[in-house]
């Protein structure tokens, strides 16, 4: 066994007069590495060991105004940069809406990092190895004495001394405190089979997890991406409707919007007398109109509406529409012909709409017109 | 008698205890097995957390059509259950925090376990509004504002979003502050036990703290600024959730007194909470000379105090509505006092106005079934403030041809019994595993712990 090597020499103290009295001393003796250990903070303490006031407030100041700076970067860029969308007529960068924001931020991470900076740099925790650790100094100072500590390392320890002003200042307990022999020939365990086998399991579960949610779990009912929903799909089966399906039929004597049954059914002259076009020859309509009549009818009437047909024969060519018969026609008798067909040309009534319908009679008239020109057209 | 005895400090302790006993009483509930009451009780709060669990796992399965809330209230219990638990949740940060601030020193005994409720409740709180988009699995990700392949951002300009950052952040805050605390206990803990696996807990949770004044000089300032930090963090959260309210238009909502109002009531119905909880634990585990008697009376003065704020507040929204002269306002005033929904309103105005007026009787403030009784009914009174709130000014919105009666369904009921059952559940969990009181700060305030300053 090695000597151990001594870390401090420590005094128990039962009153916190005293241990006030013995950091003082202790302090204007010169130690600069001593330390006093209590179990809740003692008032006056800091001045009695001289120490300054902790500066950690600043850590706070600086990190809560960055977190103030992140929040109106953050919301600033996203609301008036990246993607501006005006919302309830507020401008894009409109500080007032947010404040909220920006005050729990600078919040947040004024409290945070104090905290990190406070475990981490200010008290270099989690510290599970120092020598203090397990001593019976220890053990009593966290629970009812107030107890002194002066380091081996200090230049103007020295062991009798120390033990001498300890008992000058009343001390209940002397002890010193040597450093942990399993520590300070502590080696890392990183590399530790059991510790190598404890990372392989963490991965294993964790991938097998992920790979779980994202192809599994996400894809069962109710996180379907709600695939699965309580409401009715054409074609189905329903037990809530008498007929068993989903759908239900009209009720009868129903007319669909756009789709009231013609009334000339079979009747070419009350067409002809009745029937009056509604739609006025505008620039509009006519280009609707010469655009239906070179989809639907210009494959048979042609182009031109002069009857040649771009089916090469394979339907007898219908005749011309410059005929002076169809030309005195009314616009209702062309409009019947298109509901009810005539002779080889089926009805077109489901392919145009009765606005279309009105607009290619309209540019046939046009037609019509152009290949009977007056002198007076030219001018 | 001589000046001397006005110008002396009370004890907030009773009867000087030693430091060592003190360590003893607290760390007992972790050191012993938990009774057969104990067991009673956790069986009752779990059976209720699980009733609670069917009705949200029917809720995701089936939607929340399961619920009583129609068109036009569209926010209904779970927004009532949200606002009550945060509420709830201000108490223990106003004890921890702005009594340290105001150097209350009676704030010792009970600020542990206030701020755990405060963490409890919060964690209850959140469940709602994620529960009530629907899909919170999918919403959970859609409140933060991170870059998806849709490209958009969320609007910082709605009290929603911002509710999302304030009660995040609020439990962040808290649960650190809590955590600060909790350290320098586990060290002591750590040093008393004599179990090996609760020696490693505590020396992992305690992070080898050493009780050293040179820490303590840098704990004692984070532990100021923390207080100083959450004293408006508190104030921020419920006027936050205020705004969810009074940004939108409706009548009865669209008022500026609502923040201190808001703020008021949750501090009025949390310190009601915390003075149930704690005439519990302090008959349980033997703390009657650390949670004392005066410091229940200091907190019935309290609930005094915030529920005479709140019927003020009540008293003046209906001057307002008056005097503003504007007749949808003047409505649905009268209609929240005399409508459908006067049954609520009068439970309301009865258990937050009139009942803890009987706290003006000392004799009252410091018997301890009746403050029990009276903070029961604020609690009632409280969570049917904001029933109130929410449901009478939606079901009455300026369109009479849309207006509904809004009737809760057995899964409502369900989920509000369920959030009692996980909060006492937490809080019965938190008994046996933590320090209920503050071992350090308690230590700190014990007569003669004190050096004597003779030089002063």
């Amino acid at each position: 066994m090695s000597e151990k090597i001594l870390y401090s020499y420590s005094a128990l103290f039962d009153t916190p007069d005293k241990i006030i009295h013995a950091a003082k001393t202790v302090a204007e003796k010169g130690f600069k590495k001593f330390d006093v250990n209590t179990p809740y903070p003692v008032h006056g303490m800091d001045k009695a060991m001289k120490l300054t006031k902790s500066k950690i407030g600043w850590v706070t100041l600086v990190f809560g105004l960055t977190g103030t700076l992140t929040a109106v970067t953050m919301m600033g860029w996203m609301m008036a940069v990246d993607y501006p969308i005006v919302i309830g007529g507020k401008p894009y960068f409109g500080l007032p809406g947010f404040g909220p924001i920006m005050f729990e931020l600078s919040v947040l991470f004024g409290a945070v990092i104090t905290v990190v900076a406070l475990l981490m740099f200010f008290l270099k925790l989690p510290n599970n190895s120092h020598p203090v650790h397990d001593t019976e100094y220890m053990k009593n100072v966290s629970s009812d004495k107030y107890g002194i500590l002066i380091e081996a390392t200090d230049p103007k320890f020295n062991k009798n001394e120390v033990e001498a002003l300890f008992q000058e200042l009343g001390a209940e307990k002397i002890l010193p405190i040597y450093f942990d022999e399993e520590e300070i020939s502590f080696k890392p365990k990183i590399f530790d089979k059991k510790f190598i086998g404890f990372l392989v399991i963490v991965a294993a579960i964790t991938s097998l997890s992920v790979y779980g949610t994202m192809n599994k779990v996400l894809y069962m009912i109710p996180f379907s991406w709600m695939s699965e929903q309580g409401k009715s799909i054409p074609q189905e089966t329903s037990k809530v409707f008498k007929n068993g399906s989903d759908m239900l039929p009209p009720v009868k004597g129903t007319v669909a919007r756009g789709y009231l049954p013609y009334r000339f059914k079979g009747q070419p002259d009350k067409a002809a007398e009745l029937l009056v076009n509604p739609l006025l020859p505008t620039e509009e309509n006519l280009a609707l109109g010469k655009t239906k009549f070179n989809i639907y009818c210009s494959p048979c009437h042609g182009y031109l509406a002069d009857g040649k047909s771009r089916l090469n024969g394979n339907f007898p060519a219908p005749p011309t529409l410059h005929s002076n018969k169809v030309r005195n026609w009314t616009d209702g008798r062309i409009y019947h012909v298109i509901m009810e067909g005539q002779n080889v040309m089926p009805s077109y009534a489901h392919q145009l709409s009765e606005k279309e319908r009105w607009a290619v009679i309209n540019y046939i008239r046009v037609l019509q017109r152009s290949f009977n020109a007056k002198e007076s057209d030219l001018l | 008698m001589s000046n001397n005895e006005f110008t002396q400090e009370l004890s907030v302790i009773e009867g000087k205890p030693s430091l060592r006993s003190l360590d003893e009483i607290i760390s007992k509930p972790l050191d012993t097995k938990p009774d057969k009451k104990y067991y009673i009780a956790l069986g009752v709060t779990l059976t209720m957390l699980t009733i609670g669990a069917v009705a949200l796992a029917y809720s995701f399965y089936y939607g929340i059509g399961l619920w009583g809330n129609n068109n036009p209230v569209g926010w209904a219990w779970p927004i009532v259950n949200f606002v009550f638990w945060i509420g709830i949740g201000h108490a223990g940060t106003l004890i921890s925090a702005i009594l340290f601030l105001f150097r209350q020193k009676w704030r010792t005994g009970i600020a542990r376990f206030a701020e755990g409720m405060t963490i409890f409740a919060v964690i209850t709180a959140m469940i709602f509004p994620i529960i009530h988009t629907g899909r919170p699995w999918v919403a959970a990700v859609y409140l933060l504002p991170y870059p998806s392949q849709h490209s958009l951002w969320v609007n910082f300009y709605s009290p929603l979003l911002w509710d999302v950052f304030a009660v995040s952040t609020y439990f962040t805050v808290s649960f650190t502050f809590w955590y600060v605390g909790l350290i320098p206990d586990f060290a002591s803990l750590r040093d008393r036990t004599k179990s090996k696996v609760k020696k490693i807990i505590y020396s992992i949770t305690s992070l080898g703290w050493r009780h050293s004044n040179r820490h303590w000089r840098h704990y004692e300032m984070v532990y100021l600024i923390l207080a100083g930090l959450a004293t408006p963090l508190v104030l921020s959260v419920h006027t936050v959730v205020s705004f969810d309210f009074a940004v939108a238009q409706l009548p009865g909502w669209h008022s500026t007194i609502f923040p201190p109002y808001f703020v008021a009531g949750a501090v009025f119905s949390g310190f009601a909470m915390v003075q149930n909880v704690l005439i519990f634990i302090r008959k349980i585990f033997n703390y009657e000379h650390i949670i004392t008697l005066d410091t229940l009376e200091k907190m019935n003065k309290i609930i005094l105090l915030t529920g005479s704020m709140v019927g003020y507040a009540y008293t003046m929204e209906f001057f307002i509505a008056w005097y503003s002269g504007v007749p949808t306002e003047v409505f649905t005033f009268v209609n929240r006092a005399f409508g459908d929904y006067s049954w609520a309103y009068w439970i309301m105005f009865s258990c937050n106005v009139f009942i803890p007026q009987l706290f003006w009787f000392k004799k009252i403030r410091r018997t301890i079934p009746i403050m029990f009784v009276i903070a029961v009914f604020v609690n009632v009174g409280m969570w049917f403030e904001r029933f109130v709130i929410t449901v009478t000014s939606l079901s009455r919105d300026f369109l009479p041809s849309s207006w509904a009666y809004f009737k809760p369904t057995i899964v409502d009921g369900a989920l509000l019994l369920g959030s009692f059952g996980l909060f006492f559940t937490l809080v019965l969990l938190f008994t046996k595993s933590l320090p209920v009181i503050s071992i350090a700060e308690v230590k700190g305030v014990v007569d003669g712990s004190q050096p004597s300053h003779g030089e002063h």
